[in-house]
């Protein structure tokens, strides 16, 4: 199985990508920041801090999605023997760590003026924090743990626990009384958010994938490059 | 289709996950006084007796009950069901206003009264140009 996911084939397309990812990601993050910072309305209510929205939500939806495709891919990984699951999720780590930060540290930003508070322990921030924390301790169990067959074993362990946090982190706010808000977009319902407002959350979060996306294929490609130089471990 | 070991593998993996979302489960629920980040008015109507703790109360301004005084304000919290006095010195954030959503952090003087020691404005998850609120507020 998975014999298509060969190294070398792997190499040649990856390689050859990051630049063409680069170049979309520089065209779609620039619209997104005319959209978000110029051309959008401020808030009625809020005035020009919701600004902050346009990277808050978008570092957080990132965030989590890489969480989830991390577990995705190290139980699949664990199930099927497969070490090639594993270094594509330990080359995605590093830039939902960096988006958990950022919505972290934006949200504190946005509470400040808006809340009157930097930081608050309600259990949507809390269950974020936890996230970081689980990124953090997934990235050092990669660095602590020489031999392959245990940091697969315990890196897969790492994602189980913290995955049970993500729909912890997106219902916290409609189990609990929370002083963080419910979510304004709603797949089913009607969107409590204005159109105008709407467009530049997509394309940043487009930007932000795109960003995930070369990271990954930098941080993949080196690996590849590890694996290729030691010449005896094969994926 | 998978082999004997495969199969295994896979059935393990779902008995580690149900049991700790079991038991994560069980740890949130029994820890729910504390997830909560506020209590509503209706719940300080129901608590079985006052602890001189700190708590913090949550819900909506009413309408037309903000008071200042020089050296203080007073305004109601209110669930639609219950409401509650708060009294309060200090500066509030830019949000705090009558009809929208607020949370007080303070001592309990009796199950009418609340001394607020800190005021947070609590934001709603609606989002849209001055423009068009004005024009639902026409409507």
């Amino acid at each position: 199985m998975f014999k298509f996911l060969e190294p070398n084939k792997i190499f040649l397309i990856t390689s050859k990508a990051t630049k063409y990812v680069m170049v979309l990601f520089i065209l779609v993050l620039s619209i997104g920041l005319v959209e978000a910072l110029v051309l959008s309305p401020q808030d009625y209510k809020q005035s020009h801090s919701v600004r902050i929205m346009y990277v808050h939500v978008p570092g957080a939806w990132i965030s989590l999605g890489i969480f989830s495709s991390i577990t995705f891919l190290s139980l699949s990984g664990y199930i099927f023997k497969n070490k090639n699951f594993f270094l594509i999720a330990k080359s995605l780590a590093p830039s939902g760590l960096v988006f958990n930060i950022v919505a972290l540290v934006t949200g504190s930003i946005w509470g400040k003026p808006t809340w009157g508070t930097w930081w608050a322990w309600d259990a949507r921030i809390t269950s974020m924090l936890i996230l970081f924390l689980f990124y953090l301790i997934y990235l050092l169990a990669w660095r602590i743990y020489q031999n392959k067959d245990k940091v697969y074993k315990i890196t897969t362990l790492i994602t189980i626990f913290g995955i049970i946090n993500v729909p912890i982190i997106k219902y916290s706010v409609d189990w609990w009384n929370t002083l963080h808000q419910p979510a304004s977009i709603n797949i089913l319902s009607k969107s409590s958010i204005h159109s105008s407002m709407l467009f530049p959350l997509v394309i940043m979060t487009a930007a932000f994938a795109l960003f995930s996306l070369l990271i990954f294929l930098m941080k993949y490609n080196t690996e590849l490059i590890k694996i290729k130089n030691k010449g005896l471990d094969r994926l | 289709m998978y082999g004997k070991k495969v199969k295994f593998r896979f059935l393990f993996i779902i008995l580690i996950f149900f049991s700790l979302t079991l038991s994560i489960f069980l740890v949130l629920k029994s820890l729910e006084e504390n997830v909560v980040f506020f209590k509503s008015p209706s719940d300080v109507k129901l608590l079985a007796e006052l602890e001189n703790k700190k708590i913090r109360i949550g819900g909506m301004v009413k309408l037309s009950s903000i008071k200042m005084s020089s050296d203080e304000i007073n305004f109601i919290i209110t669930d639609f069901k219950n409401e509650i006095n708060v009294s309060y010195s200090g500066i509030v954030p830019n949000l705090f206003s009558e009809g929208k959503g607020v949370v007080a952090e303070g001592y309990l003087k009796d199950r009418n009264f609340f001394e607020a020691s800190k005021i947070l404005a609590k934001h709603d998850e609606n989002y849209m140009p001055p423009e068009v609120k004005s024009a639902l507020e026409d409507n």
